[in-house]
């Protein structure tokens, strides 16, 4: 018996809610992302997937297998290590990259390794700009990759509501919002003129409950760090940071005490805040984001730069 | 999100328009406040920002929630569509937030061409002014089916139902004109939550839904279910010799193994042995859904194909009229050819004749030799190639095409094909038995056409002349094309604005075509100032099999203006001549030319040896050397 034909398996992708008539929310934002991904590979000479080891990285790995099955994935999988994620995330990401049969390719800025570039010593605005943003236009740029696929969305933050599924990028990697062009449902446009790249966002109209839901519907591993256990951390700017090895150093005055905490979003550990929680299942997680209210990216200390730091750190090309 | 998990209706689309100072950010951000859909951290910002900049006196301003980029709140308006989600416990939602300033028709496109339903603003103050209709208009063209009206600031005018039922019934008799059959009107105070969410205590003469209401339990105007079955082939899967796949979305019907389809264009029939998925094969597949689909036989299909219901085929065109929203800084040229992209298909495209512009206030047409950013017109179109459609109003999917600048790739427009012109089923090639190399060989040459390009007085013509003569010298049969001289017989009805330039260079074109497929080596001198044109000169000459040559006679301005031989610099100077490239219009060099003549340098004998020696080092092939 195939799949679909027991309906009881919520994995069978036409799952139905009693009542309802159509396809779930699911069903539709999976089948458009599908879309969408088969689109740009029709369309790029060279596409390639940002991997950031992160639940949406996850969610959109799973729905590029889910494009081309039987087929692997037709493009590579990017990596851009800023040496300071947690060690759970190396693990995965290396596991994962193997169940898609695709190829890794992992880049770390050379320059701001030899430099010795740390968020400890340079700091988190000095550590993205090189780590991070430097470093993507560098792996892009050497392996001449014309479309990059990331896991955006666009309830994320402010600036990224107005981003498109199919955002141009100006020679350098420059983002313009003036520049970027109109998108009627899904017709896209993935013309390129001289250097211009793009970059797609097969999830931009995901939630971070969809993709959550989408996780436990299908399956989807994802790095441990999200479900609460107790973890060694330090209370630093009123956020629990965990101190992941012992590279972190401890400021005057703080101790390392051991709680039961979990990541809502995960960027580099030494300034990504962990949230107080017993959610250490799925249906945990699940039940917890129904009722929290706090935003997602609450952790993320990169954000609370000036306003619209976002929206800057975009226009210099970070993704 | 603290929004409460959709357990099912689906995902609805939603655009928000009206007018400036309707509310609408208002209105959304009090959706989504009274919805439970923003976060305590972005409400701690909220309340910061409504003391910094709110409009409110320091309550909470909602509008706020929504401008997001710099310049927004910067300049206190509203500049792209911004995307927002939310769920209630019984639907999942995205609205589309097109702002009523800048660009309000690109806005409102982008917004309609994705929406179930259109909420529309009104300021209960103000009654419907001539944007609601401008707006309501746009939607209806690019696909929305259903209407909210939502009558706002009902507070400042006396919470009157009088004044809300004018206005509903008013907008009724107008909508319907549009074919907007499915309209709720609902009295509303956003700032203050009247009949957002929660129902109005103020307003107890109003019996119908809250807005929320009124968004969880509408019924989409879905036709993809409606029809036979309709696959664009995005992509070929193709792993290995064992498997072959066609990946794509279905945008109408339903499909099941064994069902007989078709494949257009060309018309082949097969069954559906698979339909292929990660998770195991499906027995039935329906709209809305990515598939991969085995036949059961070898067909060849590929990406740009349509497969379809055998019992249910579309039709196949290459000439239409269509609507046509320009929205480019470049204005639409009639004659100019660009990209077209409707569904997986590319083709090549122009517009020619464009019969008018639509008055988007009125409906009205208006005469018009262009489109505009923002402007909306009819014309007819041609393409290259036949593609498979349907009328945009039966199918949103097989009747909307983009259409991309070949130069900078941009899109330059969004249109909708109204329906095929009949003369296109019936006028089929003449095929000819002595074709073009049969002519060539009769003459021992390889037939090209070896374009001129270059400023007035740059010395094209005296170059082009000089060449002619050696090839005949050499026993070639040669023809030479001047611009100055078409335009006393062939072209005598077109001046120098850019539409007539165009046209110019297009009529040259497919003369010079014709007669590069008799055989001949055709010389042609004209100034052609813009690239685009002369890129789809080389893209015709190439396409009939003939070898394509330009030629730049690069002239400084300054040289040419100097020698002045027919004294138009003078004239143009002088304010006699308008329109005169390099004095008022613009001439775009090439970028990439075959052969590049210094005009300022050496001598015109020598320009026109490097010119005949290029044309006879040409191979049999067509290639250039």
């Amino acid at each position: 018996m195939n799949a679909t034909e027991d309906h009881a398996d919520p994995r069978a992708g036409a799952a139905r809610v009693p009542g309802s008539s159509g396809p779930s929310h699911l069903d539709q934002l999976e089948a458009e992302s599908i879309q969408i991904i088969r689109e740009t590979v029709a369309e790029c000479a060279r596409p390639v997937l940002l991997y950031s080891i992160g639940k949406d990285s996850s969610a959109l790995l799973h729905l590029v297998r889910k494009a081309f099955f039987p087929a692997p994935p037709p493009f590579p999988m990017l990596h851009i290590d800023t040496q300071w994620k947690f060690r759970d995330m190396y693990a995965l990401r290396d596991r994962a990259a193997r169940a898609a049969g695709m190829d890794l390719v992992v880049h770390v800025n050379p320059e701001g390794l030899a430099a010795g570039i740390s968020p400890i010593v340079h700091g988190t605005a000095r550590h993205t700009e090189v780590m991070k943003t430097q470093a993507l236009r560098q792996a892009l740029d050497l392996h001449g990759f014309d479309a990059a696929f990331g896991g955006a969305r666009r309830d994320e933050e402010k600036s990224r509501a107005k981003e498109r599924v199919v955002s141009v990028r100006l020679p350098g990697h420059r983002w313009d919002p003036r520049a970027q062009r109109p998108e009627f449902g899904t017709l896209f446009n993935m013309g390129r003129g001289p250097g211009e790249t793009l970059r797609v966002f097969p999830l931009s109209d995901w939630t971070e409950l969809d993709v959550w839901e989408y996780i436990a519907r299908e399956g989807i591993e994802v790095v441990p760090l999200y479900f609460a256990a107790p973890r060694p951390v330090v209370e630093r700017d009123g956020q629990w940071i965990v101190r992941d090895d012992e590279r972190l150093p401890l400021r005057p005055g703080e101790a390392v005490q051991m709680r039961k905490v979990r990541f809502r979003s995960l960027g580099c550990f030494p300034f990504t805040g962990a949230i107080d929680s017993e959610a250490d299942s799925l249906e945990a997680v699940l039940a917890e984001m129904r009722t929290t209210r706090r935003s997602e990216r609450q952790g993320r200390l990169i954000d609370f730069d000036p306003a619209s730091s976002m929206e800057q750190k975009k226009r210099e090309g970070y993704f | 999100m603290a929004a409460a998990p959709a357990v099912g209706g689906g995902l609805v689309r939603v655009l928000a328009c009206g007018s400036v100072d309707d509310g609408k950010s208002t209105l959304i951000g009090r959706l989504l406040y009274d919805a439970g859909a923003v976060p305590e951290d972005h409400l701690r910002t909220l309340a910061a920002d409504s003391v910094r900049v709110g409009t409110r006196g320091g309550e909470l301003d909602y509008a706020l929630l929504l401008d997001g980029l710099a310049a927004e709140r910067e300049q206190g308006i509203t500049i792209d569509v911004a995307w927002r989600q939310f769920a209630t416990p019984r639907r999942r939602f995205v609205i589309a937030d097109a702002p009523g300033h800048e660009q309000y028709t690109r806005n409102m496109a982008t917004g309609a061409a994705a929406a179930d339903v259109a909420v529309l603003l009104v300021d209960a103050r103000k009654g419907l002014l001539t944007q609601t209709l401008r707006h309501s208009r746009i939607a209806a063209l690019f696909g929305v089916r259903e209407v909210v009206l939502a009558v706002n600031k009902m507070d400042l005018v006396g919470l009157s139902q009088e004044v809300f039922e004018r206005i509903a019934a008013e907008y009724g008799a107008f909508a319907s004109r549009l074919g907007l059959v499915r309209v709720t009107a609902i009295p509303l105070a956003a700032a203050d939550g009247d009949n957002v969410v929660v129902r109005s205590a103020r307003m107890p003469w109003y019996p119908g839904p809250t807005l929320l209401e009124r968004l969880e339990t509408l019924e989409p105007a879905d036709a993809s279910h409606e029809g036979g079955f309709c696959l664009p082939v995005q992509w070929v899967n193709r792993p290995d010799a064992d498997f072959r796949g066609y990946a794509g979305r279905v945008v109408r019907g339903r499909i099941r193994p064994g069902d007989a389809v078709r494949v257009l264009p060309g018309g082949r029939e097969t069954r559906v042995a698979r339909l292929v998925t990660l998770d195991g094969d499906l027995d039935e597949a329906g709209a809305g859904r990515s598939i991969t689909l085995v036949t059961a036989d070898e067909v060849d299909v590929g990406r740009g194909d349509v497969i379809v219901a055998s019992a249910a085929p579309l039709e196949v065109a290459d000439q239409f009229e269509a609507t046509l929203l320009w929205l480019d800084d470049e204005p639409l040229l009639p004659g100019r050819q660009y990209d077209l992209k409707i569904g997986a298909q590319r083709v090549r495209a122009s517009v020619n004749p464009l019969k008018h512009r639509i008055d988007v206030d009125t409906g009205g047409r208006l005469a018009a030799e262009r489109l505009e950013l923002n402007d909306l017109g009819v014309g007819e179109l041609s393409l290259d190639r036949p593609v498979v459609f349907a009328p945009h109003t039966e199918q949103r999917e097989l009747g909307r095409f983009i259409l991309i600048d070949r130069q900078t790739q941009r899109t330059a427009a969004v249109g909708l094909l109204n329906f095929a012109l009949r003369r296109a089923r019936n006028i089929h090639w003449q095929a000819h038995r002595i074709d073009r190399e049969v002519r060539a060989r009769q003459k021992q040459q390889q037939p090209c056409v070896v374009w001129f390009t270059g400023l007035s007085g740059a010395g094209k013509s005296v170059i082009a002349n000089l060449v002619e003569q050696r090839l005949v010298e050499l026993g070639r049969h040669t023809y030479l094309l001047d611009g100055d001289n078409v335009r006393h017989g062939l072209n005598r009805d077109l001046g120098f604005t850019v539409q007539d330039r165009v046209e110019n260079v297009r009529r040259v074109t497919e003369v010079a075509t014709l007669m590069a497929d008799a055989g001949l080596i055709v010389l042609v001198a004209m100034i052609s100032p813009f690239r685009a044109e002369r890129a789809q000169a080389r893209e015709r000459v190439t396409a009939s099999g003939a070898a394509f040559m330009e030629v730049f006679v690069d002239t400084p301005l300054d040289v040419a203006e100097a020698r002045d031989t027919k004294g138009l610099y003078a004239r143009a100077r002088r304010g006699e001549l308008s329109n005169f490239t390099g004095v008022d219009s613009p001439y775009e060099a090439p970028a990439s030319p075959e052969l590049r003549l210094d005009g300022a340098a050496g001598t015109p004998q020598d320009a026109a040896e490097r010119v005949v020696a290029a044309v006879l080092a040409l191979r049999a092939t067509g290639a250039l050397p």
